[in-house]
């Protein structure tokens, strides 16, 4: 009993449970759902797929998570940059005004660091905007949310610039002789890098001490508006990460879907992590199962058959029960039902004992 | 005259994770007479009266009251409301954006035929309810443009009007100034004389004696006792409250001090601020405690404010020990040794949700750098050691800081101040709003460090406290530095320093 209550109190229960109950829903629908094959020399399967599908929602989580922890606000230009800096890379590597090459006009490392920075760069301007100006996160970067994908387009002319240069897809997809899709790498990197960032510096501490308070933060030295601003920076670089990736994905620059709504799915991974939106205390972790449950839930979907159309109605369905089941209020509910049960067949008991004296 | 009773707290028991909050508490009401609250910081004194309002459920005891049936088991504000149980707190829950009227009404509007608001009748009524409570006001004034005296009165006058039996004060005083405080009086005098049973929790035993009939003693979650104001002394009472006999306070303040060395520790010259603090000298010498006093709002915190860097001064130099300091925020005054206590706890001092360690070591974690983290087991051994130095009643160095109580969360911030050694310390009303034996404490403390050779600036509203301490004081009013005092300073020559007497 109290090792079960002690498990459940952890943060990461809850975002775990409903991971592993949208995973159990996935394999009494389709008993094949964990088995793993390789096929041509890579690996196959549901749950690969959701692994590899999730990258980008994972990159944008990481990403995400600082920025609500730091401002009690959202970035919801994520989207819209991972289109830019996608956007970029492919002007970068194919020239300006080439809609399609299998030449690349500068080495591929060049484009792709080109496209990250750029998101530095959005990362940078949103984050100036944020600490500096003090302007409410959501209109700060509502900015770049309308207007990022349009630059995007300006750089390629208007058009899908095509990268048909068998490397460039490495990112995407498989790289020679490794059977594990690329980008879960690229993911893992990521946060790797971050987590060390937080673990082995004093950022965490930081971020958290601005998130809550950041008047008293200030006067106990840390500069406010720097962490802020760094946080807006990170956020940045990994959604031009996630660009290159979704780039790569389909080898060339579609301004107009890459990244399409995926401001929205990486702010859901971040509460379903159970992380407060309104900033403070923030877990990582957390986000990143809250990435790939709703990358397991979109897959599960498609798998079942639901109409792309119709998909969004069902997640949102499921999400609702999610977050329900996380909310505060529930979880007191829930504990003051327990603990009358409890109190209810206690005195039954005692009543009994009662009786039996009698 | 033995007077009807009116409410009987038995046996109140309330656990929090790690803490027994209450502990088989007591409270007992008679009708028309107001009755202090008294104890020191975490005594249980919040906690007893948010299990009769119902913002806490008690574990267990007994709660009667007149005209209720059985044991009151009230589980909302709003269940308290209902049995005329009304609360107003030191921060007032009203809505500061509308007027005086419809703050009295909210909820209850008076209704035309058509069920539109009746204004005209609100204003009236409302008028009616305030001059019955002489309280001069306009109540078409939107509340925010009231005093913050007059706001609480207002909240005093909504929970009257609301037919309440029984008013809890919690702290209500600690932001008014005397004239105020006399008012409010009059009023709690009012209501006593209307047959309202009142209960005042207050830190300021003047008041105490001034406008109670019962006093009721809480130490560590437990009923200490109740007494006659008449029939208990100041020395006892405070006694009561501290478990122990009192030690004179006074003793604190060794006889014949050090003299303080010549080294000058801090030296600011012509700083400002644009707006709150007109130009001012500074000096302060190695091992020095200085006070500065004046009324509320002449200056004394933005000038430690702009010494500090907290706001930015916008004229004039520092040196720190010769050396010309170039101050934009306040990291650049933490690497050079300087500390500072804000007064206001809450907004600038504590990171709320962050654990007890935590936020003792965040100043020197800020010093140290980002890339410099202080390993786990230094933190835990700086916290440990700062626990017990400071003795902050705490379950652990992990639970958060806004589970403790506002003493210990005061000790926890003095605690990330000493972490760093500074060299200057600002303590701006480091005692406001807690209890006797934590200011005592606060006190020893102040004249030790300044004993190892730290300079302090101490500020405080209690002139008593910062004679004892200080070996200084710099007047401020209205903005400005009007002047210092030095050697024998009496409660007299301060107050008339402040006023604007003789002394410039």
């Amino acid at each position: 009993m109290s090792s079960l209550k002690k498990l459940t109190d952890k943060t990461l229960f809850l975002p775990l449970f409903c991971m592993i109950l949208v995973l159990l829903i996935n394999v009494i629908k389709s008993p094949d759902f964990f088995s793993i094959a390789i096929k041509n020399g890579v690996l196959y399967g549901r749950l690969v797929d959701i692994l590899n599908r999730g990258s980008e929602i994972a990159i944008l989580a990481v990403g995400q998570t600082l920025v609500v922890a730091v401002s009690a606000g959202t970035d919801i230009s994520v989207g819209s940059v991972m289109s830019l800096s996608a956007c970029g890379c492919c002007m970068m590597l194919a020239g300006y005004g080439v809609n399609s090459t299998t030449e690349l006009a500068v080495p591929m490392i060049v484009g792709m660091l080109f496209g990250v920075l750029l998101g530095g760069v959005c990362g940078a301007f949103n984050g100036l905007l944020v600490s500096k100006l003090k302007i409410q996160p959501m209109v700060a970067t509502l900015i770049l949310f309308t207007a990022a994908r349009a630059i995007g387009l300006l750089l390629c002319d208007n058009q899908i610039t095509y990268i048909r240069y068998e490397p460039y897809k490495y990112l995407g997809n498989f790289i020679p002789g490794i059977p594990i899709p690329t980008a879960i790498f690229i993911t893992i990197a990521v946060i790797a890098v971050i987590s060390l960032l937080l673990k082995k510096t004093a950022l965490g501490l930081y971020i958290q001490s601005v998130g809550i308070n950041s008047r008293a933060a200030r006067i106990s030295g840390i500069s406010s508006s720097k962490i802020c601003f760094l946080c807006y920076l990170i956020c940045g670089l990994c959604a031009g990460i996630a660009g290159i990736v979704a780039s790569s994905r389909i080898y060339s620059a579609d301004s107009n879907n890459i990244g399409l709504n995926y401001e929205l799915d990486s702010i859901l991974a971040v509460a379903l992590g159970g992380n407060s939106l309104g900033g403070g205390k923030f877990n990582l972790a957390g986000s990143i199962i809250g990435a790939y449950t709703i990358q397991a839930i979109t897959t599960t979907l498609l798998a079942m058959g639901v109409s792309t159309d119709q998909a969004p109605v069902i997640k949102a369905i499921i999400v609702v029960i999610i977050v329900v089941v996380q909310a505060p209020v529930f979880k007191a509910w829930m504990q003051t039902r327990s603990a009358r049960r409890l109190a209810a067949r206690a005195a039954e008991t005692s009543g009994k004992k009662e009786m039996a004296a009698k | 005259m033995e007077e009807q009773v009116l409410l009987t707290m038995r046996d109140i028991t309330k656990t929090f994770p790690g803490v027994t909050a209450l502990d088989h508490a007591q409270l007992t009401l008679r009708k028309g007479e107001v009755h202090a609250l008294m104890g020191e910081n975490g005594a249980g004194k919040s906690t007893i009266i948010k299990c009769l309002t119902g913002v806490y459920e008690r574990d267990a005891g007994e709660v009667c009251m007149e005209g209720a049936e059985g044991n009151i088991w009230n589980r909302s504000t709003q269940d308290a409301q209902n049995i005329g149980i009304a609360t107003v707190y030191q921060e007032i829950n009203l809505c500061p954006n509308l007027s005086v009227a419809e703050n009295l009404f909210v909820g209850r509007q008076p209704r035309t035929r058509i069920h539109t608001v009746d204004w005209k009748t609100m204003d009236q009524r409302a008028q009616k309810i305030m001059d019955n409570l002489e309280i001069h006001v306009d109540v078409t004034t939107t509340l925010e443009n009231c005093s913050i005296a007059i706001q609480q009165m207002v909240a005093i006058a909504r929970a009257v009007d609301m037919d309440c039996k029984l008013l809890i004060l919690d702290e209500p005083t600690s932001s008014l100034d005397d004239k105020e405080v006399a008012k409010l009086f009059k009023l709690m005098r009012t209501l006593r004389d209307g047959g309202v049973s009142i209960v005042f929790v207050t830190h300021f035993l003047e008041q105490v004696y001034e406008i109670c009939d019962r006093i009721t003693v809480m130490r560590n979650g437990r009923f200490v006792g109740e007494y006659s104001v008449s029939e208990l002394p100041r020395v006892k009472l405070v006694a009561a409250m501290l478990g122990k006999d009192f030690d004179d306070l006074a003793s604190i303040k060794p006889e014949g001090r050090v003299s303080v060395s010549d080294e000058i520790v801090l030296d600011a010259d012509h700083l400002s601020h644009k707006g709150t603090i007109k130009p001012f000298d500074f000096k302060i010498h190695k091992g020095e405690v200085v006070g500065v006093t004046g009324l509320l709002g002449s200056g004394r915190s933005e000038m430690v404010r702009c010494i500090y860097g907290a706001d930015k001064a916008q004229s004039g130099t520092e040196q720190m020990r010769g050396k010309t300091l170039k101050i934009n925020s306040p990291i650049d005054s933490i690497k050079v040794g300087m500390g500072f206590l804000p007064d206001d706890r809450k907004a600038d001092g504590c990171i709320g949700e962050l654990s007890v360690k935590e936020n003792i070591i965040l100043a020197l974690q800020a010093r140290s750098g980002i890339f410099k983290r202080i390993p786990r087991a230094r933190q835990v051994e700086m916290a440990d050691h700062f626990i017990d130095l400071l003795k902050i009643k705490t379950a652990s160095r992990e639970t958060p800081l806004n589970q403790l109580s506002g003493g210990n969360q005061q000790k926890v911030i003095l605690a990330r101040w000493l972490c760093t050694h500074p060299d200057f310390l600002i303590l701006d009303e480091p005692t406001r709003g807690i209890d006797i034996g934590t200011k005592t404490e606060f006190q020893r403390l102040v004249l030790q460090f300044a004993a190892e050779g730290m300079s302090i600036v101490f500020i405080s509203s209690e002139i008593e406290e910062m004679l004892r301490t200080c070996t200084r004081m710099c007047v401020m009013r209205d903005g400005e530095k009007v002047g210092e005092i030095e050697g024998d300073m009496t409660q007299e020559s301060v107050m008339s320093a402040i006023a604007g007497g003789e002394k410039k």
